[in-house]
């Protein structure tokens, strides 16, 4: 009996094995073919990736700081994909985060006082504003029947509009408004980075709890039962007393607190100000990092590192090869298509599993 | 203040409308069938970098377009096989689908970027563009336009009065029941996802080749593959309506070069965001009018039952739920 089910779980790690082998060899693949048809030398190219994320301390600690944020949101995105719902407005609640800080921070810029109070204050403002855009689009799903994706989009260009009205509108820099952004913060109102470290030990600690939080609230409480319970079967949980609008409502404004929190980091601990392009699209990647990660929280943080190396390693290429540094994007975007289709071929083989379909609203 | 001519004016809607309407048409064609092509931002970039580099090589504009077409319909097909054949969830596919595309089409694309490209004249209707207004403003303009504006009355005669057409909508309503009838729902749904890709990709072609021709990083074409994935919604999952709606939103834009005039301080951008509320809204007032109790209190008051029956459209029954053959 110890045979057999020693070879039975040799057999798994081999088919795993071998599926990594798989999706590597198409990844390398495709972007060398895509390398090729552009020209781009595909070695100097990985090299100059790899310098450019892990080269040098400075260079890490850049990648640390783009890995905070993609980590927190990703936290916030399992609570919602694992109630079954599509949390694509995390962009705009990512956004929302940064106006709410940026709005306290120009409160605690006129009083002049201690730094940490307004940074404290910031940070609870932004994860309520990020709840409350989350918050919308659960509204609108589980009131209005309108799909969480649909509502989600158009949340994020509304997100993107109120940052681009603040910015020329009233919080324009005294003298010209600019796409450079709002006014910069005076330095008691930056997140203290420890000079050894050029990072954030808030940061840190945040991105610590966020991780932590997420894994007990899923894995060892109630909530993150009912949480899956509903997202296995909406229907089915009715008949346990469950109330699937209500859980669905919660996980949204979780995700939504999470990516504010991302958010409010983006300025404190980045740019010092609200900019045009303050989410730098990390929610989407988030999607993605947690696609890749197999919605498992433990796979959450080194899938979230690889993607800030790639995201702060290519922005060498346009300088060292005259590339774009879009390749990044290009080899995530394989990496996740390459992986939805090594689970569908090994998913296919044992037994299918419908998605819901897209115009149902869900009601009590 | 720019010249004020009202025949140019409404020319400049029309033209600026048409890769809209025709991204809206083939995403509407698509969705009929159940299958959601999500990845229209980026397969419309990916055909814009790839009609304006394969222009400017061969120096044919037929062969940018039909450049533009392969690449949206194999981007579709991506979608389609992976959507219907792997059966795995077509939103997360296409999500994926538009940032990859999207960073290829950037990357690709970059040693042309800035590039002067290959002049495409527009070619007037002979004898139509005679008549005193609608000479200006329908009959002398690029190529897309006249297919743009033909496509969104053969698409509605299409759907709603031919037999192919019936097929597609009950692929789309009950692929069970289609497959009772002898249809095969798959091959259906594929076969609607590569139609509505080619001419998803002519729409990244025109915008490349006519509307704001050339290619850069930003081209200019970005965010408008969301606003037709909108404007989609914002009909009904009609076409006619649908187009309609583009048509609408190319007035709200060139509308905005004006309020920007009278209003400086909003960046031109805000305007742009126009069609998603306008989505949001229409999708509560379509599923309100589902709801029968509130259908009763609208009855009472006109403007209620108005609203409520404009709206009263719902999506294919079977949007984004891949069929299982048993």
């Amino acid at each position: 009996m110890t045979a057999a089910s020693n070879s039975g779980t040799s057999s798994i790690i081999l088919k795993q094995v071998l599926d990594i082998f798989v999706l590597l060899g198409f990844v390398i693949a495709f972007t060398v073919l895509v390398m090729v048809i552009t020209g781009a030398p595909p070695l100097a190219a990985c090299y100059h990736l790899f310098l450019g994320s892990l080269g040098s301390w400075v260079k890490f600690s850049h990648v640390v700081k783009a890995w905070i944020p993609l980590t927190i949101c990703a936290c916030g995105l399992l609570f919602t994909f694992r109630i079954g719902l599509w949390n694509i407005g995390v962009e705009g609640q990512i956004v929302m985060g940064s106006v709410f800080a940026t709005w306290v921070l120009r409160m605690g810029m006129e009083s002049h006082g201690d730094g940490s109070f307004w940074l404290i204050a910031a940070l609870a403002a932004s994860a309520i504003g990020g709840a409350a855009w989350a918050g919308i689009a659960g509204f609108l799903k589980t009131k209005g029947g309108v799909n969480e994706i649909f509502a989600g989009l158009g949340l994020n260009f509304v997100a993107q509009a109120v940052v681009l009205w603040l910015i020329f509108g009233p919080w324009k820099q005294p003298g010209v408004a600019s796409m450079s952004g709002t006014e910069t913060f005076p330095a008691q109102l930056w997140l203290q980075v420890a000079p050894a470290l050029r990072i954030s030990p808030a940061a840190l600690l945040i991105v610590a709890s966020a991780l932590i939080l997420t894994g007990l609230l899923l894995g060892c409480t109630r909530v993150g039962l009912r949480f899956r319970a509903v997202g296995s079967n909406p229907f089915a949980s009715v008949l346990f007393g469950l109330r699937p609008n209500l859980l669905m409502f919660v996980a949204m404004l979780f995700a939504g607190g999470f990516a504010g929190i991302a958010g409010n980091l983006q300025v404190t601990s980045l740019y010092h100000r609200l900019i045009p392009s303050i989410s730098s699209n990390y929610g989407y990647l988030a999607l993605l990092v947690v696609m890749l990660a197999n919605y498992n929280i433990w796979l959450i943080a080194p899938v979230a590192l690889f993607f800030a190396c790639l995201n702060v390693g290519s922005i060498q290429l346009p300088m060292m090869l005259q590339l774009d540094s879009s390749l990044g994007g290009v080899i995530q975007g394989a990496l996740v298509l390459a992986t939805l289709g090594v689970h569908a071929w090994r998913k296919t083989k044992v037994s299918g599993s419908g998605s819901r379909p897209i115009g149902s609203a869900s009601r009590d | 203040m720019i010249d004020f001519d009202l025949s140019i004016i409404i020319a400049s809607v029309v033209a600026g409308a048409t890769p809209l309407v025709l991204a809206t048409i083939g995403e509407t064609l698509t969705e009929k069938s159940g299958l959601i092509n999500l990845s229209l931002d980026g397969s419309i970039l990916l055909a814009a970098m790839a009609a304006f580099v394969i222009t400017l090589k061969l120096e044919s504009v037929l062969a940018g377009f039909a450049a533009g077409a392969l690449v949206g319909a194999s981007v579709a097909a991506v979608v389609a096989v992976f959507g219907i054949f792997l059966r795995q969830n077509q939103v997360a596919v296409g999500f994926v689908m538009t940032l990859m595309t999207r960073d290829l089409a950037y990357f690709i694309g970059n040693p042309y970027s800035r590039i002067q490209g290959f002049h495409t004249a527009p070619m007037p209707v002979p004898l139509l563009e005679q008549i005193p207004f609608a000479g200006v403003v329908f009959f002398n303009h690029h190529f897309p336009v006249y297919l743009s504006i033909s496509l969104a009355g053969a698409s509605w005669w299409y759907i709603y009065r031919t037999l192919p057409g019936l097929k597609l909508q009950a692929v789309g309503e009950n692929p069970k029941a289609a497959h009772a009838r002898g249809i095969k729902p798959r091959r259906v749904q594929l076969l609607y996802a590569v139609c509505g890709g080619i001419l998803v990709g002519l729409a990244g072609a025109t915008f490349s080749l006519c509307t704001k021709p050339g290619w850069g990083r930003p081209q200019g074409a970005e965010g408008i593959g969301w606003i037709a994935l909108a404007l989609v919604i914002f009909g009904g999952w009609h076409p006619g309506k649908a187009a309609a709606g583009a048509y609408l939103f190319s007035f709200l834009q060139v509308l905005g070069i004006f309020l920007q005039e009278w209003l400086p301080s909003i960046p031109s951008q805000v305007f742009q965001v126009a069609p998603f509320p306008l989505m949001i809204f229409t999708l509560v007032v379509m599923s309100l009018g589902q709801n029968p109790s509130i259908h009763r209190r609208a009855e009472k008051q006109k403007w209620a039952a108005q609203l409520l029956r404009f709206f009263s459209s719902q999506a294919p029954a079977a949007l984004g739920r891949p069929y299982r053959p048993d």
